[in-house]
């Protein structure tokens, strides 16, 4: 029972949480989330969805401490986050990736900012040397080692944010709408790495993102509406229930959009079509000359 | 576009100097200041001068990318110089060319615009061959024992390379608020003073909010990566001296010590 | 007005050893009444491009005229006349909510139009303003409001809305939708053809979403590495898929799936819109099984 419980560890475990900002004189508390609850488990790779101002980034913030819930229990990775000594060891194992790519680096040259992290929490210099090889290697970044931050691109600047954050080698990384400020080799190479730390590394990865198809290819998605976990599921069940997506302001990714007016005007094209090459595949049989 | 020119005027070479430890090169700059201040006569200065050559060759900067420097402050030194001709103290047995002007006074006024000089192509020989990243090091690392009077060492230089780290961000921001409003029929270039103050308001509000935004924003990313500015904090680069320190001192130390003799 | 760019080149820096030639002679027509996108890799000169229709940049050497105004490096500056252009060419920045400055929405709609017309009555500026707010969507009860207190949607229009208020002939954007949520995507879309129809004669986007550009565009121009290397309708742009993926660019998922099928050889004469490409797709199959 024991090794159980340690094998199977939640990731992230949410329990009836609220958030609200408060007002002053001038402005009324605003309520972000109420009556939140979810759980992650450890290896998955979660997308996050939401609308605009639904609360998906003050999720994001509360699962490493950065900001504090008014009511409700987090627990990340078995610590309880309300107990001020686990902090430091949450933040440690809670890698953060934010929206601007410009906002994120503390010194002006790459390895410096690397070794921004392993600093604070103490490290040997010699270990800090190991952990920016790990964490350069891992983003492939090693040619801008000495390069200056401002000159990179968007997508290498947050590979750099991606390798700042591994240089404390979490047991999670959040991606808070990393690639959203990116063009699409930027995108790309992000979810490449994000990939990659899921199935290479069994990190536990969550990415809250406006991209439908960066969420396809994830194990799990998450609704997030209303400051609710509206829903939870795989890609299959989340957008086979397209009413209830237009209802949150979401849309269904572009290859079921196609696929889905196709079967409108009496294509049999069978059940839920999610990628491209999965329409790809269908139409070619479909249409094939034979 | 603003960002593709290098902030100070750092010129990007290796040499002797260039691979100096800041550390030493900040404090050969002070005792090369206190040498030009303990120079009392013109062969001081010559002394000094014949240093600051060896700096030069020893450093690769084009001769002319120092004497720009000058460049900057020829009001102050022609300032300096009329006036000290006109306001030295005459004394007995001076020279009297015309008026109150003598031929000591313009002696005196040389001397002391050779000084200004001397300073500020010295100073710009650091400024030429230490990144602002390595400075700010140097000067976190000499700095250190005041942390024992609570002075916050850390804190501030964090605060001067976050700084730097942002002046090409911030650079290239005003750049785009500029197109921006330029765009939506601003005018920079005409009307009087006030007019042109009150231009600044679109630019400078903006380019405020961005920065608060910026801090946010990156005070986040900091506590995410554990930071707390504590004590136990360890630092990955440590700056280390080698030869060409001790052969920097010792030539100060020599320079001092000739013009303390002559 | 007619945009015509004959060899335009343009060096940042020049004469120093900074210099980077941005734009290498480009050749470029954009006809009143088009909707104009223009694509390319962050860096690949787009940007540079469209600051030069509008006189904010100044080419090195070639010609370009913007309707009746000369902008060649050759062409005599005029300081006034730069002012009309600009009034007639409209330009909204990248995440153009960054340039709000006033108090109120009314005040920092009105900033352009009394930088532009200094003598109309206060009158024509309050229907201006109240027009250019109502065609951008909004409601007028923002007038009031501080441009801060909105949402980040609200503050994008309300931008739009300061450089649509002089009526612009040209409306340039770039990246219009970069960073807004699914539906935001579409709501501005759908904004952009409304002024299209109803303000602005011509409209030039930047974008690197190559859906979106299919979908909204008559004519297209494929920037790379300071060069245009491909220019035409939707339908020729994007029946070269091979040329598109070998400069490293993404082509829309429609074109993607042209291709696959023309492979099988199901070859689909389409202009690559979600209706046109799924009607001749069904067509072709109903023929095929008839």
């Amino acid at each position: 029972m024991i090794c159980d419980i340690i094998l199977s560890m939640q990731a992230i475990k949410f329990e009836n949480v609220a958030f609200q900002y408060n007002g002053n004189e001038e402005t009324e508390a605003v309520s972000v989330l109420n009556d939140f609850s979810i759980e992650i488990e450890e290896g998955e790779f979660v997308a996050v969805l939401g609308a605009n101002g639904s609360g998906k980034s003050t999720f994001a913030k509360l699962v490493n401490g950065l900001l504090e819930p008014k009511a409700g229990k987090i627990s990340v990775l078995g610590m309880d986050i309300s107990d001020k000594k686990n902090l430091f060891e949450i933040r440690k194992n809670v890698g953060m990736v934010f929206q601007n790519p410009d906002n994120q680096q503390i010194a002006s040259i790459v390895e410096d900012d690397v070794a921004f992290g392993p600093e604070n929490i103490g490290c040997e210099r010699e270990e800090i040397g190991r952990r920016i090889d790990y964490a350069l290697h891992v983003t492939d970044t090693e040619q801008f080692r000495h390069s200056q931050v401002s000159r990179l691109s968007g997508g290498q600047k947050q590979r750099v944010a991606i390798a700042g954050a591994l240089a404390l080698k979490p047991k999670i990384m959040i991606f808070d709408e990393s690639t959203s400020m990116l063009d699409p080799k930027g995108r790309r190479e992000i979810m490449a790495v994000a990939k990659s730390l899921n199935k290479e590394n069994g990190m536990t990865v969550i990415n809250i993102t406006h991209y439908m198809d960066e969420a396809v290819e994830a194990d799990k998605i998450v609704i997030i509406s209303g400051g609710k976990a509206l829903k939870v599921g795989t890609p299959e069940e989340i957008f086979s229930d397209r009413e209830f997506l237009q209802k949150v302001g979401l849309e269904l990714p572009r290859p079921t959009i196609i696929a889905e007016r196709l079967k409108s005007l009496g294509l049999p094209l069978n059940g839920l079509i999610l990628t491209k090459e999965a329409l790809d595949d269908s139409l070619c049989k479909l249409l094939q000359k034979t | 576009m603003l960002k593709d020119v290098t902030f100070g005027q750092y010129y990007p070479t290796s040499s002797f100097v260039h691979k100096m430890d800041p550390r030493s090169k900040l404090l050969i700059l002070i005792a090369y200041i206190v040498a030009v201040f303990l120079a009392s006569s013109f062969i001081d200065l010559g002394v000094v001068f014949v240093f600051l050559c060896l700096a030069v060759i020893f450093s690769a900067v084009p001769p002319l990318m120092v004497l720009k420097s000058i460049r900057a402050i020829i009001f102050l030194i022609a300032f300096t110089f009329i006036l000290n001709v006109f306001f030295y103290t005459k004394k007995e047995g001076d020279t009297v060319l015309f008026w109150v002007v003598t031929v000591e006074g313009i002696l005196n006024a040389t001397f002391l615009s050779c000084r200004l000089i001397l300073l500020v192509t010295g100073c710009s020989i650091l400024t030429l061959t230490t990144t602002p990243v390595s400075l700010t090091d140097g000067i976190e690392s000499l700095l250190k024992p005041l942390n024992l009077v609570k002075f916050p060492v850390h804190e501030l230089a964090l605060i001067m390379s976050i700084a730097l780290r942002f002046i090409p961000t911030l650079a290239n921001e005003t750049d785009r608020i500029i197109s921006a409003q330029k765009a939506r029929g601003a005018d920079f270039e005409s009307g009087n003073i006030i007019r042109r103050i009150k231009a600044i308001i679109p630019i400078l509000i903006p380019l405020l909010v961005s920065a608060f935004r910026r801090a946010d924003e990156l005070g986040d990313a900091m506590d995410a990566r554990c930071y707390s500015g504590s004590k136990t904090r360890t630092k990955y680069k440590k700056l280390k001296y080698g030869f060409r320190d001790l052969i920097g001192v010792l030539s100060v130390a020599a320079l001092i010590t000739a013009v303390a003799m002559l | 007005m007619q945009i015509v760019a004959k060899d335009l080149t343009f060096v940042y820096n020049a004469k120093t050893k900074f210099s980077k030639t941005a734009l290498d002679k480009i050749s470029l027509t954009i006809d009143e009444g088009d909707f104009f996108g223009i694509i390319g890799h962050t860096g690949s000169g787009k940007s540079t491009f469209i600051q030069h229709l509008n006189g904010i940049l100044r080419a090195s050497s070639g010609y370009l005229t913007v309707g009746d105004f000369d902008l060649s490096p050759s062409a005599k500056k005029d300081k006034k006349r730069l002012k009309e252009l600009r009034a007639k060419v409209g330009m909204v920045f990248q995440y153009p909510e960054y340039q709000l400055f006033e108090e109120t929405v009314y005040k920092d709609v009105a900033f352009g139009y009394k930088n532009f017309f200094p003598k109309a009555t206060e009158d024509e500026v309050k229907s201006a303003v109240i027009n250019a707010v109502a065609a951008v969507g909004l409601d007028s009860s923002v007038l009031n409001k501080s441009p801060f207190d909105l949402s980040g949607g609200q503050k994008r229009r309300v931008a739009i809305a300061g450089v649509i208020v002089s009526k612009p002939e040209v409306l340039v954007l770039d990246e219009p939708v970069a960073g807004l949520d699914p539906v935001g995507k579409r709501e501005l879309m759908n904004l952009l053809h409304s002024l299209h129809k109803n303000v602005c004669k011509t409209i030039v986007i930047v974008s690197h979403d190559m859906d979106e550009v299919a979908q909204n565009c008559n004519k297209i121009a494929v920037f790379s590495e300071g060069k245009i290397v491909m220019t035409g309708t939707p339908k020729e742009i994007f029946s070269k898929v091979d040329e598109l993926l070998a400069l490293r660019l993404d082509a829309p998922l429609t074109a993607l799936l042209a291709a696959d099928l023309k492979k099988v050889g199901a070859d689909i004469d389409t202009d690559f819109t979600t209706d046109d490409f799924t009607k001749k797709v069904a067509g072709l199959y109903h023929k095929n099984n008839a």
